[in-house]
């Protein structure tokens, strides 16, 4: 791509992945919440890597990084879930934590983990697919 | 209210029609944009801002996914003769959709009138909300503390899908 | 009733594509054109006049929500509708690279 596209992208990454973070924090007080963010995250990236193409990335075989995160936050969501079957009412997917005052930022007790963490499950899933079409392109012939 | 659902229901029927018989690929990728660009207004219509911002993006990058696909393949349509198989193919289809018109018929007389929904199951998780998750977003509160095992097996369908495409796309075929 | 026959119609074209195409690309299109018409399906059915969107503030007084359960069920199905027709274009590519063609009558002809 030409140099006004490159420039243009650098500058407007930053702002969509603020945005897509602010969606994922607020998932529980506005509309969004974990799949619409992490979805706008994936998009930062993937505005990144077909403004600069994958060569100065060095991007050669290196989708481990996105699967990588991708399964541990996967993780993280299911060891989340197990806690709840050993506190409180015993039941799987309990939201055990202080559900707080209504409204404010800390508050509604596990949603906003789960949230944090299915975006970035969500976000990490359409890189590693992403990557994947950009990378096996070649290899394949 | 229900004119102007029709309207962007009509519009997205002509986009359908277009994309199947469009006889270049790359304007039948661009046509099924319009019907998921026109879903995003119907879902802002129908009081669902969540919705419309997940569709938004994923239709962007369903799109970005179906260029890169189509651009650098033969793009144009395979020329349709009319064979038997052809006159089959087509006869099933109809035969399909008769016995499907006939069971919606049947099944549209349950339905409301747009707009005179009333709760049912959706009730107990509508009324004082607040007590029992604490989230100010009934949909997220929804997804995630009422019908959390969803949103397990979605986030387990987003993984299984990954790393099926990982799989296909890395094996070495047998030329 | 209107708006639902009209939906109907949309699944309708969706699986005459899917029937009647030869091209893979424009199968994986009919598939997404079937599970959008399912979406507005869905989320017709839980629209309330006068309601307003499913989310507490303390501006309005005594409301009434339109039904966030379609909503939510809807919300999965879009991304998992994201996952497959990225699976189908992967499954795509390989046909395309190894035949060098779309068309899925030539393929099965052209066994091994």
């Amino acid at each position: 791509m030409s140099l006004i596209v490159k420039k243009v992208a650098q500058l407007i990454t930053v702002f969509i992945f603020l945005y897509g973070i602010y969606i994922i924090v607020h998932g529980h007080l506005t509309p969004g919440g974990g799949f619409a963010g992490g979805a706008i995250l994936a998009g930062a990236y993937i505005l990144q890597i077909l403004a600069f193409g994958r060569d100065p990335l060095h991007l050669k075989k290196k989708e481990t990084g996105a699967s990588i995160s991708e399964s541990i936050s996967i993780l993280t969501v299911l060891i989340l879930a197990v806690v709840g079957l050993f506190i409180g009412t015993k039941v799987f997917f309990n939201n055990y934590l202080p559900s707080g005052k209504i409204g404010e930022l800390v508050s509604a007790g596990t949603i906003p983990l789960y949230n944090i963490l299915i975006g970035i499950e969500v976000a990490a899933a359409l890189l590693t697919i992403f990557l994947a079409l950009i990378i096996y392109k070649e290899e394949i012939e | 209210m229900e004119l102007t659902i029709s309207i962007l229901l009509g519009f997205m029927i002509i986009g359908a029609i277009f994309a199947i018989h469009a006889k270049d690929l790359l304007s039948s990728v661009i046509a099924a944009g319009i019907v998921g660009y026109s879903l995003v207004i119907c879902f802002l219509l129908l009081k669902a801002p969540d919705l419309a911002i997940v569709q938004i993006v994923v239709e962007t990058i369903t799109l970005i996914i179906m260029v890169a696909v189509v651009i650098d393949s033969t793009r144009e349509e395979l020329k349709v003769k009319i064979d038997t198989q052809q006159i089959i193919n087509i006869s099933l289809a109809l035969i399909f959709m008769l016995v499907l018109v006939f069971f919606f018929a049947r099944a549209i007389e349950s339905l409301n009138p747009l707009g005179q929904h009333t709760l049912r199951m959706a009730s107990a998780y509508v009324g004082d909300p607040a007590a029992k998750t604490g989230s100010a977003n009934l949909v997220t509160g929804i997804l995630f503390d009422f019908r959390g095992y969803d949103t397990l097996g979605e986030a387990t369908i987003l993984f299984t899908a990954a790393i099926g495409v990982l799989t296909i796309l890395r094996i070495k075929g047998k030329k | 009733m209107m708006v639902y026959i009209l939906s109907f119609i949309l699944f309708l074209v969706g699986l005459y594509g899917i029937i009647t195409r030869r091209n893979l690309i424009k199968i994986v299109i009919s598939l997404s054109i079937m599970e959008f018409s399912i979406f507005i399906l869905l989320v017709l059915i839980g629209y309330i006049d006068g309601g307003i969107a499913p989310i507490i503030t303390d501006q309005v007084i005594n409301p009434t929500y339109v039904d966030p359960l379609p909503q939510a069920m809807v919300l999965t199905a879009i991304v998992i509708g994201l996952a497959t027709t990225a699976m189908l274009m992967a499954i795509a590519i390989r046909l395309y690279r190894k035949y060098g063609t779309f068309d899925i009558r030539e393929i099965k002809n052209l066994k091994g």
